[in-house]
């Protein structure tokens, strides 16, 4: 059968404006776009969290127990509380609590003539990850969007890499016996979701963010907000940033 | 308030992952990497006072490097994948390297001399022997039977051209081990340049008693005089890398002390609590400065052979219990401790679990039996030979 380019155009032409009532569609009913529309090279995921907005409720810890089923005793993320008293006077410690990672809130607090803050903790998806340099088999990784992923059917077990985070954010999975931890919601941010723990954050103190979204707010609140990253000195390239961190805070 | 816990740890902290069984995994490789080393005084720099002890020394080595891996096995989540770290090793990965360093040592370097030293002798038993023993050491052959006295030279050629290469290989096994530990960066208690070179040593320190523990206990059992020259000359090297040892044990002590940087009231603590007991009572006091004292001793004054005998089984047994006692030290001691510096947690150890006080003690005890198989079937009384090369 002989193809006329006449009959390429027209077939062409039909076809586009199939495509494009399809998108419409999809548009219009709001159903979720195809699995291929989220490309991984178009983002880099990090997080901004502001201490001076959190208020230990708790809510990102069960949040994100319930989302990835977390085992009882372990913790993708977990909020802490400094009580600091006069440093001048006294050269002491902060004192520190997290009371099973904080999942039910903190106890009240008496009354103290220092200050205290509140400080969520989760994995900081470093860009330079000792985790991910010491993996003996490679089944700890940085995703091309910027998240440190455990691929569970290939992590031996062997928790060289938790002993290699200087965060403490990772453990060994009680019933997988492999190393788990935070993904960032990996499963909900590629489908344009944001994170369990930053979704149920009842002040905003947790911000998703994206570094290669020019549009994103982070580059406005780097821009105008003094930040630091946990433990700077490790030099892991830590992708969540703190606004208002105290230099207390390990 | 969670039991155990003294402060603030990271919630994810409070349990310990590495077991005693990561305890073991240093202190067997450190007993193979020094028995190796004993063995190549006499082969490589001609200490002809050690010759009794050659075969003895390559065979408590290999007893002890065959059972090496088994207690990373017995720890993994998934022992299972553990094929994956030779299939698909990840490069940057410091225990990645593990298995080829291994499989180096094992066949390229303590196999193959072994071998080499014993051919000889498997020829002729092969030749004299009959039924199964008969069947195993035709296998032990390889097909070899050429023992013409050229061919002898050539095993001597090849086998001291082995064991140079064996003596780096040795330094490669235990300084990579420490490297293991020395290279987290996020563990001030493990982080230091220093710990690959203080492994090494401690390693030498340990092979070095425990070939002359088993020397004695061997002479004893088959009631065969001790050849007392050899033994002094094993105590003398021992006291020799023992210094060396503790010189690189305080010096990182007085470092650490004299920098006390943000780890160091975490340290210290341990040091005076939780690990006072093993650090400085059982690794400091019992395992390093009064085996170092005997030893001593011993350069410089004149003790009978009995007296000596003692000193020296006490000296290396202490040693012994020293150097576990360093392992344990840098293993748990270095999950003690809250990467936040603010708290400490303890180990319990398990019973009869996968990872428990039981499976420890097998695994310990494991090399001697293999031990005592190999001396079996490879007896090394005989070898009274010298090497030419």
């Amino acid at each position: 059968m002989d193809i006329s380019r006449r009959d390429i155009f027209t077939v062409g032409g039909k076809l586009l404006i199939l495509a494009s009532v399809g998108a419409t569609l999809r548009q219009i009913t709001g159903a979720e776009p195809p699995s291929d529309a989220y490309r991984m090279a178009d983002h880099w995921w990090g997080m901004i969290v502001d201490i001076d907005k959190c208020i230990g409720c708790g809510s990102c810890v069960r949040a994100c127990s319930k989302e990835n089923n977390v085992p009882q005793g372990y913790f993708r993320t977990w909020v802490e509380r400094y009580q600091i008293g006069d440093q001048i006077k006294e050269v002491r410690q902060p004192h520190v609590e997290s009371p099973n990672g904080a999942i039910d809130g903190f106890p009240p607090l008496a009354p103290t003539d220092g200050k205290s803050f509140y400080v969520p903790k989760l994995c900081n998806h470093c860009a330079d990850s000792p985790c991910v340099q010491v993996c003996p088999v490679g089944a700890t990784f940085v995703s091309p969007d910027g998240v440190v992923l455990v691929d569970q059917t290939y992590c031996l077990g062997c928790r060289y890499c938790v002993q290699a985070c200087p965060y403490g954010c990772r453990y060994l999975h009680p019933e997988t016996q492999t190393v788990d931890k935070c993904t960032l919601c990996y499963h909900r941010i590629t489908k344009g979701l944001t994170t369990a723990c930053c979704e149920n954050c009842p002040t905003g103190a947790r911000l998703l963010v994206d570094f290669k979204n020019p549009k994103d707010p982070v580059h406005e609140i780097l821009r105008t907000n003094m930040v630091q990253v946990l433990k700077p000195y490790m030099a892991t390239g830590a992708k969540v940033y703190y606004e208002h961190l105290d230099g207390a805070v390990r | 308030m969670i039991p155990g816990v003294d402060g603030f740890m990271y919630p994810n902290e409070v349990e310990l992952q590495w077991s005693v069984l990561i305890v073991l995994y240093p202190y067997i490789t450190g007993l193979v990497a020094g028995a190796f080393i004993l063995a190549s005084l006499e082969r490589v720099f001609k200490v002809e006072a050690v010759r009794p002890t050659y075969r003895l020394a390559l065979l408590t080595a290999l007893a002890f490097l065959l059972v090496a891996p088994l207690p990373l096995q017995l720890h993994l989540g998934h022992p299972e994948r553990s094929m994956e770290m030779y299939l698909t090793p990840h490069t940057s990965s410091a225990m990645a390297m593990f298995g080829f360093v291994y499989l180096w040592y094992l066949m390229v370097v303590l196999l193959l001399e072994i071998w080499l030293e014993y051919r000889t002798e498997i020829v002729g038993l092969a030749q004299s022997t009959t039924g199964l023993k008969r069947w195993i050491y035709r296998v032990l052959t390889l097909g070899s039977y050429n023992v013409s006295p050229a061919a002898r030279l050539m095993d001597d050629k090849v086998g001291y051209a082995v064991t140079v290469i064996g003596v780096p290989s040795a330094f490669l096994l235990h300084g990579y081990v420490g490297f293991i530990f020395g290279s987290v960066k996020a563990n001030p208690w493990w982080s230091t340049p220093l710990m690959p070179v203080v492994f090494l040593f401690s390693a030498m320190v340990s092979g070095i008693a425990a070939v002359m523990v088993l020397y004695v206990v061997c002479m004893k059992l088959r009631k065969t005089p001790i050849d007392m020259r050899c033994l002094d000359t094993i105590a003398r090297y021992l006291f020799y890398t023992f210094v060396i040892d503790f010189t690189l044990e305080m010096l990182d002590l007085v470092h650490r002390t004299y920098e006390s940087d943000e780890s160091f009231r975490s340290l210290d603590f341990m040091v005076h609590t939780r690990l006072l007991f093993s650090h400085v009572i059982l690794q400091i006091f019992l395992g390093t400065l009064v085996p170092l004292f005997l030893l001593a001793a011993n350069q410089l004054w004149r003790y009978s052979a009995a007296k000596r005998k003692a000193m020296y089984m006490t000296a290396g047994v202490l040693t012994l219990v020293g150097i576990f006692a360093m392992r344990w030290n840098v293993v748990i001691g270095g999950q003690l401790f809250s990467k936040s510096f603010l708290g400490y947690t303890s180990y319990k150890m398990q019973l009869g679990e996968r990872e428990g006080l039981v499976a420890a003690i097998l695994l310990m005890l494991l090399p001697l039996v293999v031990f005592f198989v190999l001396v079996k079937l490879l007896p090394p009384w005989q070898g009274g030979k010298t090497h030419q090369a």
